[in-house]
């Protein structure tokens, strides 16, 4: 592997990751809005924001919050982590001026019947002592130094986890 | 669900609103994406990673839904496309004027790359019985959003669960 990267052989689960801050401007949310062409107006007029939608600010748009995660995780994994699934609930809305914060552990470490090793995070965004959005994530890692998730195809991808 | 209408019925399992991106995916909004959380992923700037790693440029991931969000304006359109379509329907439908979206799940099949014209359906899984939440009165429904590259093959799926509801007096 010429770019590091985390292989599964060297996590466990209750692993942290690094933790990840962010200081958030306006020109973060209408960055983020226009990279994922959302052109409603609460993520980019602050007097429709303020005045129509009744929050203090414009805010961080979902498909955007989605990218950041997808940035966090693979700053921890390298370049040879590969994205299966992701499922976040928003509970509140991050906006200019805030701090977000990015937390994650390691929740399990299995491998699937394709021989494909997978990492299950658990993952937050918070804005000082409130979690603003929670998130997990499927994540396959090389099993050991050689291995590629993104060689996988057909009956060798199974992002889906497997029926309990 | 005997008394849901039996339109909505019908939509359950069904494949609705095939449509296909109005343009190629791209490097350039790759990049803008990329720029927008600094994400600096070797996979989407160098192209000698590219091709070591993933046979040469994909987009991130979490793109998905991006190749299909109208542009702002366009000739000769008169209405806003809507890019959840069913989840509009089971609001008129159901009589229910407020709606959130709960939780999102987006999973991800083949790699998209630059160049690819995706395609894209919604399908409706499920709307639960009437239920009653501190934001009023309304049912839970969950919609597949499925996408396929041009050759067919499978990219993604996102899973929206929304509640759609009245408002309590």
């Amino acid at each position: 592997m010429a770019h590091e990267s985390l292989t599964a052989d060297r996590v466990k689960p209750g692993d942290p990751l690094p933790e990840l801050s962010v200081e958030v401007s306006a020109s973060t949310v209408v960055l983020g809005a226009v990279a994922s062409r959302d052109w409603r107006p609460m993520h980019h007029d602050y007097k429709f924001a303020t005045e129509r939608n009744g929050v203090q600010d414009i805010f961080l748009n979902t498909p955007n919050q989605a990218a950041w995660f997808e940035r966090y995780i693979s700053d921890w994994t390298g370049p040879y982590g590969r994205l299966g699934r992701i499922q976040f609930r928003m509970r509140d809305s991050v906006f200019p001026e805030d701090t977000m914060v990015f937390r994650g552990k390691v929740k399990d470490v299995s491998t699937d019947k394709a021989g494909c090793t997978w990492v299950e995070l658990d993952l937050t965004l918070s804005v000082g002592e409130k979690i603003t959005t929670s998130c997990s994530a499927r994540v396959a890692l090389p099993a050991s130094e050689g291995d590629n998730p993104w060689q996988r195809k057909g009956d060798q991808w199974r992002p889906e986890p497997a029926a309990a | 669900m005997s008394d849901l209408p039996d339109e909505v019925k019908e939509w359950i399992g069904q494949e609705r609103y095939e449509t296909e991106g109005e343009f190629d995916v791209e490097r350039g909004y790759v990049f803008t994406t990329c720029a927008s959380v600094e994400n600096g992923n070797p996979i989407f700037w160098d192209e000698k990673a590219a091709n070591e790693i993933t046979d040469g440029f994909i987009a991130p991931p979490s793109m998905i839904s991006v190749w299909f969000r109208p542009h702002h304006w366009a000739p000769n359109r008169s209405e806003q496309a809507l890019p959840l379509q069913v989840h509009f329907d089971l609001k008129q439908k159901l009589g229910l004027p407020e709606a959130v979206m709960t939780d999102n799940t987006i999973t991800f099949g083949d790699p998209v790359r630059p160049g690819d014209r995706l395609r894209t359906w919604q399908v409706l899984r499920s709307v639960s019985e009437p239920k009653t939440t501190k934001l009023g009165a309304g049912r839970f429904w969950v919609i597949d959003v499925v996408y396929v590259n041009q050759r067919g093959d499978w990219v993604g799926t996102e899973t929206y669960t929304g509640f759609g509801y009245r408002k309590e007096n």
